[in-house]
C-alpha cells in the first residue's frame, strides 16, 4: 500500500508539474515551448545530480551537507588545474573531478563508518572544511573564464538533439542511478540499512559500510557537478554553490525521500528537483519577485514535509499494529 | 483446576481488592476472572510462567489498560482507574524491571518529574525539589546526592531513584514488577530491606518475580497465575515449593505436538566451552542432524545471547564451534549465513523484516549472491524464490510486491521463516518461534519444525514456553544465569524439573 502511495505521489508530482507549466504558459507566450523546457531541464541537471547523491546517502538514514562544498572545492581545483595546464584532456580532467569528489566523499563516509558519529555532525564539520580548502588552494583568487579552455568551457554546451551535453549528463546519471539503486546488491543495502538497520545487519549486510558507499557516492556526484558548475557559469571561485546543499535536500524531501531513511526512489528525487527548478525559472517570467519566489519554495518545501508526515503516521498505524502483537506477547511477560 | 488452598485468612481488610477481573487481546484471553488481594503492610508475591497474565494485572492496576469485566475497591470501595493518573491518585505506583528514568537530569529532577513543587510564581522551587529529595532518599537511608545527575549512579542506586520517585507521590500500593532482575545478591539484600521499611510503613507490596528464594525471603502472601487465571493464592508460610511450582506449570497442555521422533544423525554443530565477556560462559553442547535442541531458562539468563554470538552479532571472548568436524570462526552474520547458521530473531518487527521492502524484497535479502548474475539483481528470480517459500508457507498476501509492513503479525512471521529458509541452512536457529501468534498457527509452526527436523535440519530453538520446549524438544539446554544449569534427554523431560533447573531451586 505505501509503495502504491509513492507511485501515486509520484504522479501527483508529474501532475503538479504539468499544471505548472500550463499555467505559466498562458502567462508568458513560449514558455512551454519545446527549446524553452529543454532550457529549464538543462538548467536543473546541476540539482537533479547532486539530489541523486543526497537521496542514497538520506535512504541510509544519513545526510549529507557537506555536497555543496565539495562542489566548489572540486570545481576550484579542476578549474585551476584547467587554467595551469591547459594541455590536459577534458577526459582526464573529469577523472579527476570525480576522484576528488569520491575521496572528499569517502572521508565523510569513513568518520560515519568507523568512528560512528552521526552524519549531520560529519558533515556540518567537512561543510566548512571543504570550502575552507577551497580558499586555501585558490587564496580567494577567482579562475576566470578566459583562463580556461574552450573544451573545457564548451563542451557542456554542445547541443546533440536539441539538448545540451549537461542536460544528458544528468540524464545518464539518472539512468546509472536508477539501475544501481534497482539492481544491484548495493542498492539493496541501502534500502535495507535505511529501512531497518537492525534487520539489515541480520540478514548479513555491513550497515556502516553501505553508508559508507552512499556517501562516497554523493561525493563522487558532486565532484561531477564540481566540473559542471564551473564550466557552465564560466567562473570558479570559493563561494560557488553556497548553500545549495539545502536544494539538494529540498528536492528529496518533496519527492517523497523519508528523512528517516528507507523509503525513496530515483524518480522522486529527480522529480523533486524538477520542481523546484520550474519553480525558479518560472517565477522570475511571470514577474514575481524573488524574495515572494523564496517563501514559495519554502511553504512548497513545508507542504512536502507534511505530506510526508502524513505518510509516517500511515506506517505509524502499521507499526501499531505490530504493537498490538508485541502487547499479546506482553501479555506472556 | 481451580485449587484455592486455603482462603485468606481475613483478620484484616484488604487496601485493594480486584474481583472477577477479565481482559482480552485478539485471539487470547489474558485474564479470565482473577481474584487478588493485597493488604496493608504485606508484600504479596504474584507467581506465574511468561504469559500467565501478570504483566496485564500490573497494567489494569496502574491505569494503562481498562478490564472488561469486574472490579477494583480500594478500602472497600469500588473505584475506576480511566488512565494512570487516575490510579496514582488512588496510591498505585509502580516499578517497573526496567527504569524509566533520565540520564541527563539530576536525581532529584527525577524524582519529581511531572509533580515538582512549586514557588508561588509557578516556577520549580529547586530548594524544595532538592529538599525533599534529600528526605526521601534518607527515609530509604541512602545517601545519594540530588543534584548528581542519574548517569552516573549504578543501576542498584537508578532502582532506588525509582522507587523514590514512586514514593514522592504518596504511595500507598507498591507494585513492584521483577525489581531484582538486574541486581546482584548484594543490592537485593538491599532492596529488600526498603521493602521490609515499606511494610513497616503500613504499605500494600505486589511483588512479581520469579524466583522462589527471594519469594519466600519476602512475601507474605502469594498468588500464583496460569494462563491468565488465579489458580492459587494464600499465606505462603507453610505452603513448600512443590506445591507453588505444581500450581505453576500444572497445565494441561493445549494442543498435541506433532513432534516425529527420527533417528538423530552425526553431529553438526559442536559448542565447546563458548564465553562471552558479560552474557554466558562455560556453554557446551553438541547438536545432531535432525534434532531439535531447546534451550530454556528465565528471561535474561543468556539463552538469546548465545544464539546472537552463534550468528555472529556478537563476539564471544573464548571457546570455539566446530561445524562438521572442523573449527570454524564466526565475525559476522554474512560468516554466519554462508556456514549455513541462520537465526530466525525474537522481535521480527525490529529485528526480522524490513517492513517499507516489498515481500519478495525481504526474502531474497539474505540470498542475494544466488539470485544475481553479475553482480546485477534479477527480480524474476528473487520473485521465483519468494513465491517458493510463501507457497510452502500458505502466506496470505495480496501480491509478493507489496511491503513486508502490510501484514499481519502472523504473515510477517511466515516471510521472516521463509527468507531464512530460502538461505539453505544446515543449522536453523529459532528465537521463541511461536511468541505472540495465535494457538490455531502456533500448531503450524510446530508441524513446521518438525517436518524441517525430519528434513535433515538441525534446530536451536529458544523458548519461555515450557509445552513448547517439553512437546519439541530432543534434549533441553537449561540456562541460569548464564551458566548451563544442565541439559536433559528427552526421556526425562518434565516440567517441574526444568523449572528447577531455571530458577535454582535444587
Amino acid at each position: 500500500m505505501i509503495r502504491q502511495l509513492f507511485k501515486f505521489r509520484e504522479m501527483l508530482l508529474v501532475i503538479i508539474i504539468a499544471i505548472l507549466l500550463a499555467v505559466f504558459s498562458t502567462r508568458s507566450q513560449g514558455f512551454a515551448t519545446p527549446g524553452n523546457l529543454a532550457n529549464i531541464f538543462n538548467d536543473t541537471s546541476i540539482l537533479i545530480i547532486l539530489a541523486l547523491g543526497q537521496m542514497t546517502v538520506i535512504l541510509t538514514k544519513s545526510i549529507d551537507l557537506s555536497v555543496a562544498a565539495n562542489v566548489a572545492f572540486t570545481g576550484m581545483a579542476v578549474g585551476m588545474l584547467n587554467a595551469a595546464q591547459p594541455e590536459l584532456p577534458l577526459m582526464l580532467i573529469l577523472v579527476v573531478a570525480l576522484g576528488i569528489g569520491g575521496v572528499l566523499g569517502a572521508i565523510n563516509g569513513m568518520f560515519v563508518w568507523k568512528l560512528n558519529i552521526p552524519s549531520i555532525v560529519v558533515t556540518l564539520g567537512t561543510l566548512t572544511i571543504y570550502r575552507g580548502m577551497a580558499f586555501v588552494l585558490s587564496g580567494g583568487a577567482w579562475v576566470n573564464a578566459h583562463q580556461m579552455t574552450a573544451p573545457f568551457l564548451q563542451t557542456p554546451r554542445q547541443l546533440f538533439l536539441g539538448l545540451p551535453i549537461l542536460g544528458w549528463t544528468a540524464i545518464v546519471i539518472v539512468a546509472v542511478m536508477y539501475l544501481v539503486m534497482s539492481r544491484t546488491f548495493l542498492g539493496r543495502a541501502i534500502y535495507a540499512s535505511g529501512g531497518n538497520p537492525t534487520a539489515a545487519v541480520y540478514a548479513g549486510i555491513d550497515v556502516g559500510r553501505t553508508r559508507f558507499f552512499a556517501f562516497v557516492i554523493s561525493g563522487t556526484l558532486a565532484g561531477l557537478c564540481g566540473y559542471l558548475w564551473v564550466s557552465r557559469y564560466a567562473v570558479g571561485y570559493v563561494d560557488i554553490a553556497a548553500g545549495f546543499e539545502l536544494d539538494t535536500v529540498a528536492a528529496c524531501v518533496i519527492g517523497g525521500i523519508s528523512t528517516l531513511g528507507g523509503i525513496g526512489s530515483v524518480a522522486g528525487a529527480v522529480l523533486g528537483a524538477l520542481f523546484l527548478g520550474v519553480i525558479k525559472n518560472a517565477l522570475p517570467v511571470i514577474n514575481i519577485s524573488p524574495f515572494a519566489q523564496m517563501a514559495i519554495s519554502g511553504s512548497v518545501i513545508i507542504t512536502a514535509v507534511i505530506f510526508n508526515a502524513r505518510q509516517e503516521r500511515r506506517r505509524g498505524r502499521i507499526i501499531l499494529r505490530d504493537r498490538g502483537a508485541s502487547e499479546q506477547i506482553e501479555v506472556a511477560a | 483446576m481451580n485449587k484455592i488452598t486455603s482462603p485468606e485468612p481475613m483478620s484484616e481488610t484488604p487496601l485493594l481488592e480486584m474481583r472477577g477481573i477479565s481482559k482480552s487481546f485478539p485471539g487470547v484471553k489474558a485474564l479470565n476472572d482473577v481474584n487478588i488481594s493485597l493488604f496493608p503492610g504485606k508484600v504479596t508475591a504474584l507467581i506465574g510462567e511468561n504469559g500467565a497474565g501478570k504483566s496485564t494485572l500490573v497494567k489494569i492496576l496502574t491505569g494503562i489498560y481498562a478490564s472488561e469485566e469486574g472490579e477494583i475497591q480500594v478500602d472497600g470501595k469500588p473505584v475506576a482507574f480511566a488512565n494512570a493518573q487516575d490510579a496514582m491518585d488512588f496510591g498505585v505506583t509502580a516499578i517497573h524491571q526496567e527504569t524509566v528514568l533520565f540520564d541527563e537530569l539530576s536525581v532529584a529532577e527525577n524524582i519529581f518529574l511531572g509533580h515538582a513543587p512549586k514557588t508561588r510564581l509557578g516556577l520549580v522551587n529547586w530548594k524544595a525539589v532538592n529538599a525533599r529529595a534529600l528526605a526521601l532518599l534518607h527515609s530509604l537511608e541512602s545517601n545519594i546526592d540530588p543534584r548528581v545527575r542519574l548517569k552516573d549512579l549504578s543501576i542498584a542506586q537508578r532502582h532506588l531513584v525509582a522507587i523514590a520517585r514512586a514514593l514522592s507521590v504518596d504511595a500507598r500500593i507498591v507494585i513492584m514488577d521483577e525489581p531484582t532482575a538486574a541486581l546482584s545478591r548484594k543490592e537485593v539484600d538491599d532492596l529488600f530491606q526498603i521493602v521490609k521499611r515499606l511494610k513497616a510503613q503500613g504499605k500494600a507490596i505486589l511483588f512479581i518475580s520469579h524466583k522462589f528464594d527471594e519469594v519466600y525471603e519476602i512475601a507474605d502472601h502469594y498468588a500464583v497465575f496460569r494462563d491468565g487465571k488465579a489458580v492459587g493464592s494464600g499465606a505462603l508460610a507453610g505452603v513448600g515449593q512443590d506445591e507453588i511450582v505444581k500450581l505453576m506449570v500444572g497445565r494441561s497442555i493445549e494442543h498435541a505436538f506433532p513432534k516425529v521422533d527420527i533417528p538423530l544423525g552425526e553431529t553438526v554443530l559442536s559448542v565447546e566451552n563458548y564465553t562471552h565477556p558479560t552474557e554466558f560462559r562455560d556453554i557446551n553442547f553438541a547438536l545432531r542432524k535432525g534434532e531439535i535442541f531447546g534451550i530454556y531458562g528465565l528471561v535474561g539468563a543468556g539463552r538469546s545471547e548465545i544464539c546472537q554470538s552463534l550468528f555472529g552479532v556478537t563476539r564471544p571472548s573464548g571457546g570455539s564451534l566446530k561445524l562438521d568436524g572442523r573449527e570454524i570462526a564466526i565475525h559476522s552474520p554474512s560468516d554466519a549465513i554462508k556456514a549455513g547458521i541462520v537465526y530466525v530473531p525474537e522481535e521480527r518487527g525490529r529485528h526480522g523484516a524490513v517492513l517499507q521492502l516489498p515481500i519478495y524484497q525481504n526474502i531474497s535479502l539474505p540470498s542475494l549472491t544466488r539470485t544475481s548474475r553479475l553482480g546485477l539483481l534479477r527480480a524474476a528470480e528473487e520473485f521465483a524464490l519468494a513465491r517458493k517459500y510463501a507457497e510452502r508457507f500458505d502466506l496470505r498476501a495480496a501480491a509478493l510486491s507489496v511491503p513486508v509492513g502490510t501484514l499481519s503479525g502472523g504473515n510477517q512471521q511466515k516471510v521472516v521463516i521463509g527468507k531464512w529458509l530460502a538461505t539453505q541452512p544446515k543449522i536453523l536457529i529459532l528465537d521463541e518461534p511461536t511468541k505472540g501468534i495465535d494457538i490455531g498457527s502456533k500448531a503450524a509452526v510446530h508441524a513446521f519444525i518438525s517436518e524441517l527436523a525430519s528434513e535433515g535440519l538441525s534446530i536451536i530453538m529458544v523458548s519461555s514456553e515450557l509445552p513448547e520446549i517439553l512437546g519439541m524438544s530432543d534434549r533441553v539446554l537449561v540456562m541460569r544465569e548464564g551458566l548451563s544449569a544442565g541439559i536433559f534427554e528427552r526421556s526425562h523431560l518434565n516440567a517441574e524439573t526444568l523449572v528447577r533447573a531455571a530458577t535454582g531451586n535444587a
